[in-house]
């Protein structure tokens, strides 16, 4: 089997985490999703780590983890105050941008 | 010494200063200060003039450099003073007719609550006066220009309750602003051209004929303009009889020292532009002989006495204008003419300011008559002022008028003898105008009338801070002419700075005097026929065609009104139209286009970060689409 | 013939059994993703994440990244997405589960996308010069942990220090976004009970579940004399995340079920009428 495939599977676990970010309206959904779309990456870069010989890759991915751990910290942390405040967890809710 | 010659101006500029920045405090003794800072600058003048007299002709130019005013590559701007003769003479009428005004002032505004002010804008007239005839460059020529122009907008509207006084202070303001407009474009023209505006290099180059005659009958033209606009003459006139709305006093100082005479300065100080473009010293000449009998004319019909003097004041300009536009043959008498002219039209000026003063402020000269008995110190000045203005052998305007006369006649050719005889026709409508103030005000029948407020009037004499300016000024009236004249002594003076040539005149100086003496005579037998012999009417006749024409300052109002006024309504309005037409309709055509747009892109930003995101994935998705297409190309 | 032996260490260096595991693994990660995105509940959504996660793991594990495979499965399978199941918890659920889109076209437009940039991705790493498989076994020959240290602690020390930063950081902004500060004294229950009094609303305590007869269960509200469901009956969690459960049409059922029981036995007698 010729190792690229697992960067044709990240692609595609990628685009679907994109469109799921793109049609859901739950934000903790939404955060699953770009979950999905960081652990997708993650594969392309142990995938090339193989492909090159060397373990920088798997640094990188170790660092996109950690950074991944900060963000659903903090993004979570964003939910549950907005959910006091608003009673509800969907990102339409909040359209506040519009005038 | 030459030191000294900043001080000249500071003294008055500082006099304003603390008098208009110094508030009630001051009120007491405002009105000396003022009178004094003027007085010191006549003094410091007198200095500088015994030491110009101890030097020879060609080292009587005196300069002084304050500092650089703008001093940047290619535009050298200093604030330098340049005392040479011509300034010279400039300076001692200023300051000291200015400060016998200033005495005289004392004694008119006492009743004035205001009186510091006014004496606080006087030393302003003064100090930009000065300024304009020290100046070393155009530049600061222009600001000295400026601020009498400041000067006399706030002067002639100091009584600025009166909606009229306030209407002839904005007129003056702006019918200058036309000749300063004249005045900045010839700097301007001067700076392109030669590449300076000091006097000496612009000169210079103007006599070497430098950028062209184009050029140059420009400069002179633009200069001219200027001066029209501040020496009132056509078709800057009309500003001059309004200006009568100021206090007397600010009436005898704009006359007589300052303003009117500034335009007289600026074309004798420009002589070598002048010279080297013949076809602008043709146009100085019309200028200034229209002007001399359109003054004279109006001058007969005024019943108002103030009125009557301006337009005296006019033709005078014009006789000067016309003296100055004959190039070197008339600058000294022009000079002259200014100087003696200055005594005598301050003298009536301030005469006429004392007459009203005893009548209740009444200057309609139908409702004098007989004043002679009642101010006699009055009554002598004021005769004297009016010998000398109509060229009384022996007084002061018959030698500086005669000058002039027979210098148009020297102009050669049929241009010579149209000048002369203009200059004659207006010497004898002067005698004719004068002799009908002089009779109409102090001889004849009582013809008082109790003013508005039913008080009838009781003529006095005035206080003596107003009777002794009158008798210093007389004096100046009856020898000035006669002392600088003798021997040529003003010639000789004058002569460095403005260079002299006697032209060749095709009659006799003699043949001249004696035909001004004719013209003189008929011009005062045929007043006193018309108002010495018959009672004056209180109230004024309707007069023939010309003398209605002639009341309203020969309709010159009305032709402002129906060509600039009317005219510049009729280019608003059209270019209103199009306007609203034209320009609106690109403008807001263009914002409906974009409004619209904006309402249909409005549609995207609909709130919702879901939809931002689709157009951020979407945004990706190009860039990445980009990307690979560059990669394959 | 480059290209060929380029290809031949590529294909070379997988395993038939790694195929077998990538294909079969691969097609569950993917509906695993799928069903994240299209499961109308964000429990079933986590856990399906869950299970393409713990499937990555593997693949990590199957690419010689060992440290970062048992990583996955320890702290995002088991630490993060335990959060997001707490969360989840936390939050109920609520109306926006609802996969019915409420936004004119968004959902056609982000298919579009999705599918224009996952082409694009496809075509993109299709295009892509990958001729090189050198494999890990040289770098992890002293030990995949021990090679990852020794970069982790010379090149990316910076990186390293700060990320550990970046996480102190987010760990106290959580406690700041969802910590709430007590401004004032708590009252006490008499106060509590004064304000009652003073607004005016239920004095009394709140009324117990409804009961029926086959059930006595805290989903069912409870019955007012008028025979209409009070919710103040049942409690908050269940009235916010909408699981009431309605039994009023039960006893029409019921009585409709009786009904046919005894028309029925009502046909059997008219039959036997006949």
């Amino acid at each position: 089997m010729n190792p690229v495939n697992y960067l044709y599977l990240a692609a595609l676990l990628f685009t679907i985490g994109a469109t799921g970010v793109l049609i859901r309206r739950n934000a903790i959904v939404l955060f699953m999703c770009v979950e999905l779309m960081l652990n997708a990456c993650n594969l392309a870069f142990v995938a090339f780590s193989r492909m090159h010989g060397n373990l920088d890759g798997q640094i990188i991915a170790f660092f996109t983890m950690v950074v991944a751990a900060a963000e659903v910290v903090v993004g979570l942390a964003i939910i549950v105050s907005l959910f006091r405040s608003r009673h509800s967890a969907s990102v339409d809710d909040a359209s506040l941008m519009k005038l | 010494m030459e030191n000294l010659i900043a001080l000249l101006v500071a003294a008055p500029l500082l006099g304003a200063a603390v008098l208009l920045c110094g508030g009630r405090r001051l009120d007491r003794v405002g009105h000396l200060l003022g009178t004094l800072l003027s007085a010191a600058s006549f003094v410091i003048g007198v200095l500088l003039f015994t030491d110009m007299l101890g030097k020879s002709a060609d080292d009587r130019t005196f300069t002084q450099h304050l500092f650089s005013w703008i001093p940047v590559e290619g535009f050298q701007a200093d604030v330098s003073f340049q005392l040479d003769q011509l300034s010279m003479t400039f300076v001692l009428l200023i300051s000291g007719v200015g400060t016998l005004i200033h005495i005289y002032s004392i004694g008119y505004m006492e009743h004035d609550e205001r009186r510091r002010r006014f004496f606080g804008y006087l030393n302003l007239f003064l100090a930009a006066m000065l300024l304009l005839v020290l100046a070393d460059n155009y530049l600061l020529l222009y600001v000295g220009w400026e601020g009498v122009g400041l000067a006399s907008y706030l002067l002639i509207g100091f009584w600025q309750h009166k909606p009229s006084a306030a209407t002839a202070a904005k007129k003056a303001f702006l019918v200058n602003r036309v000749g300063d407009m004249g005045l900045s474009i010839a700097i301007m023209l001067m700076f392109t051209t030669f590449g300076t505006f000091a006097f000496a290099p612009v000169l210079k180059a103007a006599e070497e004929h430098q950028g062209g005659g184009a050029t140059l009958t420009g400069i002179a033209l633009m200069l001219l303009l200027a001066a029209c606009g501040k020496s009132a003459q056509v078709p800057l006139q009309s500003w001059l009889g309004d200006a009568m709305e100021g206090p007397t006093p600010v009436s005898a100082l704009i006359h007589a020292a300052t303003m009117v005479t500034a335009g007289v300065y600026l074309i004798v100080r420009s002589g070598a532009v002048f010279n080297a473009s013949p076809d602008a010293q043709l146009v100085v000449v019309i200028v200034g002989s229209v002007t001399l009998l359109f003054g004279a004319i109006v001058g007969c019909a005024k019943d108002d006495i103030k009125k009557a003097l301006a337009g005296s004041t006019m033709s005078q300009i014009g006789y000067m204008v016309l003296a100055a536009g004959l190039g070197p043959i008339g600058y000294v008498f022009a000079i002259m003419h200014l100087v003696t002219h200055g005594f005598f039209k301050a003298g009536l000026f301030l005469g006429a300011g004392s007459v009203m003063h005893g009548m209740n402020d009444e200057v309609d000269m139908r409702k004098y008559g007989a004043l002679r008995k009642y101010m006699p110190v009055t009554f002598v000045t004021f005769g004297l002022g009016y010998l000398a203005i109509i060229g009384f052998p022996g007084l002061s305007g018959f030698f500086s008028k005669d000058k002039i006369i027979e210098a148009a006649f020297a102009k050669g050719g049929t241009e010579g003898w149209i000048l002369g005889s203009v200059a004659l026709l207006g010497a004898a409508i002067t005698a004719y105008y004068m002799t009908r103030v002089m009779i109409m005000t102090f001889f004849g029948e009582k013809r008082w009338q109790p003013d508005a407020e039913g008080h009838e009037p009781h003529p006095h004499e005035s206080p003596k801070s107003m009777t002794i300016p009158m008798i210093v000024l007389a004096f100046g009236s009856v020898f000035a002419g006669g002392f600088f004249s003798i021997g040529d002594r003003f010639l000789h003076w004058l002569e460095p700075v403005t260079e002299h040539s006697h032209g060749n005149a095709p009659i006799s100086a003699t043949t001249v005097t004696a035909a001004t003496m004719v013209v003189l005579v008929i011009g005062v037998v045929l007043a006193y026929l018309q108002y010495g012999r018959r009672p004056v009417p209180v109230a004024a006749p309707r007069g023939s065609l010309l003398t209605r024409a002639a009341r309203r300052d020969l309709l010159q109002d009305d032709f402002n009104h129906v060509v600039l006024v009317r005219g510049g309504e009729h280019l608003t309005r059209s270019l209103v139209y199009v306007d609203h037409t034209l320009v609106d309709g690109v403008v807001n055509g263009t914002a409906a286009s974009v409004g619209g747009l904006s309402g249909r892109l409005r549609k995207l930003q609909n709130g919702y970060a879901r939809s931002y995101a689709v157009s951020m994935f979407g945004g990706a998705a190009l860039i990445v689409a980009a990307t690979l297409l560059m990669r394959a190309v | 013939m480059s290209q060929l032996a380029a290809a031949a260490t590529l294909s070379a260096g997988t395993s038939t059994g790694e195929a077998f595991q990538f294909w079969v693994l691969g097609t569950v990660a993917v509906i695993g993703a799928l069903c994240t995105i299209l499961m109308k509940k964000a429990v079933h959504s986590a856990l399906c994440l869950a299970g393409t996660m713990i499937i990555l793991a593997i693949f990590y594990l199957a690419n010689g990244a060992y440290f970062l495979g048992v990583v996955q499965i320890i702290v995002y399978t088991g630490a993060i997405m335990m959060l997001f199941l707490f969360v989840v918890m936390l939050v109920g659920v609520t109306a926006a589960d609802s996969l019915k889109e409420t936004i004119k076209g968004q959902r056609w437009l982000a298919l579009l996308c999705g599918l224009g940039f996952g082409i694009l991705l496809l075509v993109g790493i299709g295009n892509a010069s990958l001729h090189q498989f050198i494999g890990l076994g040289k770098a992890n020959a002293g030990g995949n942990v021990e090679g990852l240290a020794a970069l982790l602690f010379t090149k990316y020390v910076f990186a390293f220090e700060i990320t550990g930063a970046l996480l102190i950081t987010a760990t106290l902004g959580a406690m700041v976004l969802t910590h709430r500060e007590r401004v004032e004294r708590a009252r006490t229950q008499r106060e509590l009970a004064e304000q009652r009094v003073r607004e005016g609303k239920h004095l009394p305590p709140l009324p117990a579940p409804g009961v029926y007869a086959r059930h006595n269960a805290v989903d069912i509200a409870g019955l007012l004399p008028d025979g209409t469901p009070s919710e103040l009956t049942v409690m908050q969690t269940l009235r916010e995340r909408g699981q009431i459960r309605d039994v009023s049409d039960e006893a029409l059922g019921d009585l409709k079920a009786l009904e046919q029981r005894a028309a029925e036995r009502l046909e059997r007698t008219e039959e036997a009428s006949k």
